[in-house]
């Protein structure tokens, strides 16, 4: 018999940031695929054109702060927040808008504080919070899913749409998170009956965009890119809050949870931001934490606040804490006394 | 001798240890009121008058006042400079008397003006006083202005709009509108706004000092020909 022997070493090279990167971008395209189904082509624009400025923008610092350009845009960084940023956005958009949100993704957000790595807000995030309280009408005009709209505009109108916006006219919708949250003195029942947005868990289109972005982010998770810690304690803690103040439908109940589990950012938030390796704590326990507040505080926004969604505000408010909360959890290091402060 | 006192008063006030800049002093007023260059102005010259007329009488009775009492008597005389500007600001511009609101009364407790009455003019004869209050209110109004009209002008896409609530229906015209048919950029004009373009024009502040600096240190060590190297380690026998 003989053993195949195969010299050390054993260990393999752990990822690479371009392939995180690169898995990252594969795994959205469950979500952006559903998203451009159900909405049409605008998705697909907008993730084009921010990629452009983002590379144009992260060019721009990397050059200015005198780093190098090429090896450093070739981590992808720049592609994926750009990527992120254009998934939150409506379908549509004007390029100024993405143009604006890049700017403050890229050069606010993310270089200003020292390139990747060293931001303690997750760009993306910024970019979406700067855009939604600036531009609050074309922030909340989202296009109307398939089904329910007699035509879903092409890709030459959503080009139009995008560099010529004054002459396109897309028909658009409430979201079902904000028809829950525009009509809370309703029972659920009358507004399921009155609109014909809320489907069967999470509302037209939007469930499958969940799932499909829940699909690739189990992709991630088996390919080790992130560990389940910070997506599962978030999800969990947004259903338990969800069915604590759920009474079965009458008015001001707030959504099943699953209803919120499906709708809006919820599963987007989940696997492709609140894992940020950067910004999040870092810790095991110390994401358990940091994914539950976050799941808490969607919930609190998205019924007790004034905008309809939450994600956004949820991370950056926690990013705050990411480095709190790191203090409090840090592990115990081999050979230290239980709770010691080390 | 005199000269270069008044030289570094006003060095100090405008630029290296301007109060809105480098001090950090006076944020409230700061970060409030820039929202527009003629909100910005307004406050700006309320805060050089109120700090010139303090350091004025602050410095005339510094021999007289104890050191017990000088704070509480020190804010007595800002606490009435700032009412007389606001009567004659109610008087003279009584809308913009309007828009600045809260923050016109509060210039009272504005560390800028404690800070150089305590700090400057209760140990500095008249005239330096008078000099140093109107060098910090002309630094401070600077940056004030400078980040009005950014926040306008990133907000806005006009810049010196309504201009005549200070300076009479004439000024009314003086509005440019720079960009046309432009999409109001809420969150230059919003509180956020206020704290990232301070913190854009205090890196810029450093930028241009660590530039100079460095343009200094060169001229500095410029090579000296036929120097020779010292031994400095080992024993010199």
């Amino acid at each position: 018999m003989s053993l195949l022997r195969i010299t050390s070493p054993h260990a393999h090279g752990p990822l690479s940031t371009t392939r995180v990167m690169q898995t990252v971008l594969l795994a959205t395209l469950p979500g952006v695929a559903a998203l451009a189904w159900f909405f049409g082509p605008g998705v697909l624009v907008n993730i084009a054109v921010t990629s452009f400025f983002a590379i144009a923008f992260e060019a721009a610092a990397l050059k200015l702060r005198g780093r190098p350009v090429l090896r450093t845009l070739d981590d992808h960084s720049a592609v994926v927040t750009a990527t992120l940023l254009a998934i939150a956005l409506p379908p549509y958009s004007p390029w100024w808008l993405l143009a604006v949100g890049a700017a403050a993704a890229i050069l606010l957000a993310k270089q200003l504080y020292g390139g990747l790595g060293y931001n303690p807000f997750n760009p993306a995030m910024v970019g979406y919070v700067v855009l939604l309280i600036s531009f609050p009408v074309q922030m909340t005009t989202w296009a109307a899913p398939r089904g329910l709209t007699a035509e879903l505009p092409g890709l030459l109108d959503a080009l139009r749409a995008c560099f010529d916006p004054a002459s396109f006219d897309g028909a658009t919708m409430a979201t079902p998170l904000d028809l829950l949250r525009q009509n809370s003195d309703q029972s659920l029942a009358a507004l399921y009956e009155a609109t014909p947005q809320l489907g069967a868990w999470g509302g037209v289109g939007w469930q499958w965009v969940s799932l499909g972005f829940l699909a690739g982010g189990l992709w991630m998770l088996y390919r080790g890119i992130f560990t389940w810690h910070a997506p599962v304690a978030m999800l969990a803690a947004l259903a338990a809050m969800a069915a604590l103040f759920y009474d079965g439908g009458g008015p001001g109940s707030g959504g099943s949870p699953l209803f919120h589990l499906l709708s809006g950012a919820t599963m987007f938030g989940a696997f492709f931001i609140v894992t940020d390796p950067v910004t999040s704590a870092v810790s095991t326990r110390g994401r358990l934490v940091y994914g539950a507040l976050i799941g808490v505080l969607i919930y609190l926004i998205r019924t007790r606040g004034n905008y309809p969604d939450a994600v956004a505000f949820a991370v950056l408010i926690m990013n705050f804490a990411a480095p709190f909360i790191d203090y409090y959890t840090q592990p115990r290091s081999y050979g230290h006394a239980r709770g010691g402060r080390p | 001798m005199s000269e270069h006192v008044y030289r570094d008063l006003s060095l100090n006030g405008l630029w290296k240890n301007n109060p809105a800049l480098v001090q950090l002093l006076g944020l409230c007023p700061l970060l409030a009121v820039t929202a527009s260059v003629v909100n910005a102005l307004g406050l700006a010259a309320a805060t050089l008058f109120v700090l010139v007329c303090s350091n004025t009488a602050v410095s005339l009775i510094r021999n007289v006042v104890s050191d017990a009492v000088r704070l509480p008597a020190f804010v007595m005389i800002i606490a009435s400079a700032v009412t007389c500007t606001e009567l004659l600001m109610q008087a003279y511009a009584y809308e913009l008397y309007q828009i600045l609101g809260i923050f016109l009364p509060l210039i009272t407790t504005n560390c800028v003006i404690l800070g150089r009455a305590d700090g400057y003019a209760s140990k500095n004869p008249l005239g330096r006083s008078v000099f140093d209050g109107a060098m910090m209110g002309l630094g401070f109004g600077v940056v004030l202005v400078l980040l009005g009209a950014l926040r306008e002008l990133f907000g806005t896409g006009a810049l010196f709009a309504d201009m005549d609530l200070l300076f009479g229906p004439a000024a009314a015209s003086w509005k440019i509108v720079l960009v046309e048919g432009y999409q109001p950029f809420l969150l230059a004009i919003l509180p956020p706004g206020a704290f990232i373009f301070t913190g854009l024009l205090i890196a810029l502040k450093h930028r241009i000092d660590s530039g100079i600096e460095r343009r200094a240190a060169a001229r500095r060590e410029a090579p000296v020909r036929g120097s020779k190297r010292v031994r400095v380690t080992g024993t010199i026998s």
